[in-house]
């Protein structure tokens, strides 16, 4: 067995539009899964990572660079040869079969004998909670059934690796939140790798192992969620998972993983964690997360202080979004409601004076591509 | 003014819509019982059962009855002979242009080649010209060809290629393909390809996907271009009269050809019998397709 279940060496698809144009869908792109690894490529539409999918699974073939599934070469081999199996964005249910026949098809491409299958079948429905509804036909189930039919169909088989395009996009929110957690935990239980696909960074950093954050054909940076949000490689991983307040400078000094940027906005110095290499005189863009800052006249050591005017203040329940003008400069920060109060102050008003501090190791310095 | 109650403007537009539609039928009908041999009137249903006896052009007694003109019809051994012909042409140019216009269905839909817009559009052009220039241009063309055929292979006598029941047969496949694959591709455009990509990712190869996945889920979409084939190839007259060689009518022909000798009843009973079958084969297939919903 390999050391990784799928990798791709310098992968590059190449689409031409309907206006005669080339694309690149996919861009050098190379990618090392683990496994038993749940594997999240995460990007907005367009990005390349349901193209990246669908190359492992055998329904594109790579214009340049190859695929590996544990270790062997796929080159131009169809999805029936593959060890891999995909769950559909639209779950692609036969209509024309029931439950059962759904489960049990990928079993009988194998020539399973019909015990064994039976066997199989009932495991796979029993793991997804279906049990009982195998003689129902598709359209008879909700979509939260329908979409464990499909994990179900998949996993009887015992892939290699599962690949999973969007899954849960067609699930109302509270549905998708408890497959969430229901998927993660079916993970660890089976541990066969999962490679899943989407476009909800809440999802990827929920269930994910390690997430690989896709870009116009590229990976910007691959990593376990807490790297990919506290250690954005750059501007753009830090604007697109979560919030972050951005501020232009140029690099001073370098310095033991530190440095200290000089936004003319504000005519200051700020010292932040460098993520990515900086030189110094680099235009760079600092980052911090709106709940990283903290509002209150309590100054702390190497902290900066600076004052600060309420422009909107909006409470959401569990925090409240407060939104500052600090020199010309708007920030937002995210406070949490720790004290259960009627009171309209404790929740700040428009046009209050404030002061808050920034700390070095919540200050971000980060190259702007 | 009650929202609910319709202009009386529909309900005349209805009225007239059916009358014009099913009065000529239901008067074909009537005819068919009809106990004058040649009168173009109604003189009545033949009522008594008994040998047969005729009165100044009416048949007044009959061993059948008022079903006599079906009775005549079933000793008819012409009509029964076309009506053989007629079915025989019908179904074998059916599952011949289902086949292939399925298949042309799935190229069209599914597959990327070059001439791939040029043979969509081909398809439409049987459907566009008239019946009667397809009629010549196929005649002209068998002619030609056997002509050719029996001068270069110096073929005399009965081994000479010439029109007959099998020139139908093809004239019909070839105007009943683009209907087969217009319905077809409907049915595949439909169709989510990821069916066929979960099926082979499932293992099965690309024929196991067609028998075990496409075909099942676009065969309402077949069944209806066969139907549609079907009565196309039952009812054509144009081609047919073309195509067809000497002795061996379908019954639009044998009927064009009772036609302009002598019209009798037995005409009527026929064409009666017919629209019962063709209503028996349109319920039955609807039948079908509302058990695929």
């Amino acid at each position: 067995m390999s050391e990784f279940a799928i990798e791709l060496r310098d992968v590059v698809k190449k689409f031409i539009t309907p206006e005669g144009n080339e694309l690149a869908a996919v861009n050098h792109v190379t990618m090392q899964i683990k496994n038993g690894e749940f594997f999240s490529m995460l990007g907005s539409s367009g990005c390349g990572k349901t193209t990246s999918l669908r190359m492992i699974a055998g329904f594109e073939w790579p214009t340049e660079g190859e695929v590996y599934i544990d270790g062997e070469l796929q080159g131009r081999k169809p999805p029936f040869l593959r060890p891999v199996n995909t769950v559909f964005q639209s779950y692609a249910l036969f209509q024309h079969l029931t439950v059962f026949q759904n489960v049990a098809f990928g079993l009988e491409m194998e020539h399973t004998s019909k015990n064994d299958s039976r066997r199989r079948v009932g495991e796979a429905l029993e793991m997804v909670r279906l049990t009982g509804m195998d003689k129902r036909y598709p359209k008879q189930l909700s979509g939260g059934q329908q979409q464990r039919v499909a994990l179900a169909r998949a996993l009887v088989k015992r892939p290699k690796v599962l690949l999973l395009d969007e899954p849960l996009g067609a699930l109302d929110l509270k549905l998708r939140k408890e497959m969430q957690l229901e998927l993660k935990s079916l993970q660890k239980e089976v541990g066969i790798t999962f490679i899943y696909v989407t476009h909800d960074q809440g999802e990827a950093l929920t269930m994910s192992d390690r997430i690989a954050v896709m870009s116009f054909g590229k990976v910007l940076q691959m990593g376990p969620a807490v790297e990919i949000y506290e250690r954005p490689a750059n501007r753009f991983v830090a604007d697109f998972i979560g919030e972050s307040n951005f501020l232009d400078g140029s690099v001073k000094s370098v310095k033991d993983g530190q440095a200290v940027v000089y936004i003319s906005a504000w005519g200051q110095e700020l010292t932040g964690i460098v993520t990515s290499k900086v030189n110094v005189g680099d235009e760079v863009a600092i980052s911090i997360r709106p709940e990283k800052i903290r509002l209150s006249d309590q100054s702390t050591p190497n902290a900066i202080s600076l004052d600060g005017t309420v422009v909107n203040s909006t409470y959401i329940g569990s925090d409240t979004h407060i939104y500052l003008d600090v020199r010309g400069q708007r920030l937002k920060v995210w406070e949490q409601n720790r004290v259960s109060t009627l009171d309209p102050r404790a929740y700040y008003q428009n046009g209050q004076k404030i002061q808050l501090s920034l700390v070095p190791e919540n200050t971000l310095v980060l190259p702007k591509e | 003014m009650n929202p609910h109650r319709r202009s009386p403007w529909i309900i005349a537009a209805t009225l007239l819509t059916l009358f014009f539609l099913y009065a000529p039928i239901v008067v074909l009908i009537v005819f068919s019982f009809n106990a004058s041999r040649i009168s173009p009137l109604f003189t009545g249903v033949i009522t008594k059962f008994g040998p047969f006896q005729l009165v100044s052009g009416n048949v007044v007694q009959s061993p059948c009855g008022p079903f006599h003109w079906f009775c005549d019809l079933s000793q008819n051994t012409e009509v029964l002979s076309a009506a053989r012909n007629t079915l025989f042409v019908a179904v074998t140019a059916t599952i011949v242009s289902t086949i292939i216009g399925t298949m042309a269905a799935l190229a069209l839909q599914r597959y990327n080649f070059r001439l791939r817009t040029f043979s969509q559009i081909s398809l439409y052009i049987p459907i566009v010209i008239p019946e009667i220039v397809m009629g010549i241009t196929i005649l002209v063309m068998f002619s030609q060809l056997f002509t050719f055929i029996n001068d270069s292979l110096h073929l005399t006598g009965d081994s000479q290629l010439g029109l007959g029941l099998w020139t139908v047969i093809l004239a019909h496949i070839s105007f009943m393909i683009p209907f087969v694959t217009l319905v077809v591709q409907a049915r595949l455009q439909g169709l989510d390809k990821s069916y066929e990509e979960a099926a082979m990712d499932l293992g099965a190869n690309e024929w196991t996907t067609f028998r075990r996945v496409t075909f099942p889920m676009i065969l309402p979409g077949v069944l209806s271009g066969a139907l549609l084939a079907f009565t196309l190839s039952i009812d054509d007259f144009i081609i047919t009269f073309f195509t067809n060689g000497p002795g061996s009518p379908t019954l639009p022909i044998y009927v064009y050809g009772l036609l302009r000798r002598v019209i009798t009843p037995q005409l009527n009973a026929l064409s009666t019998v017919w629209i019962l079958l063709v209503l028996i084969a349109v319920f039955l297939t609807q039948r079908v397709e509302s058990r695929q919903r």
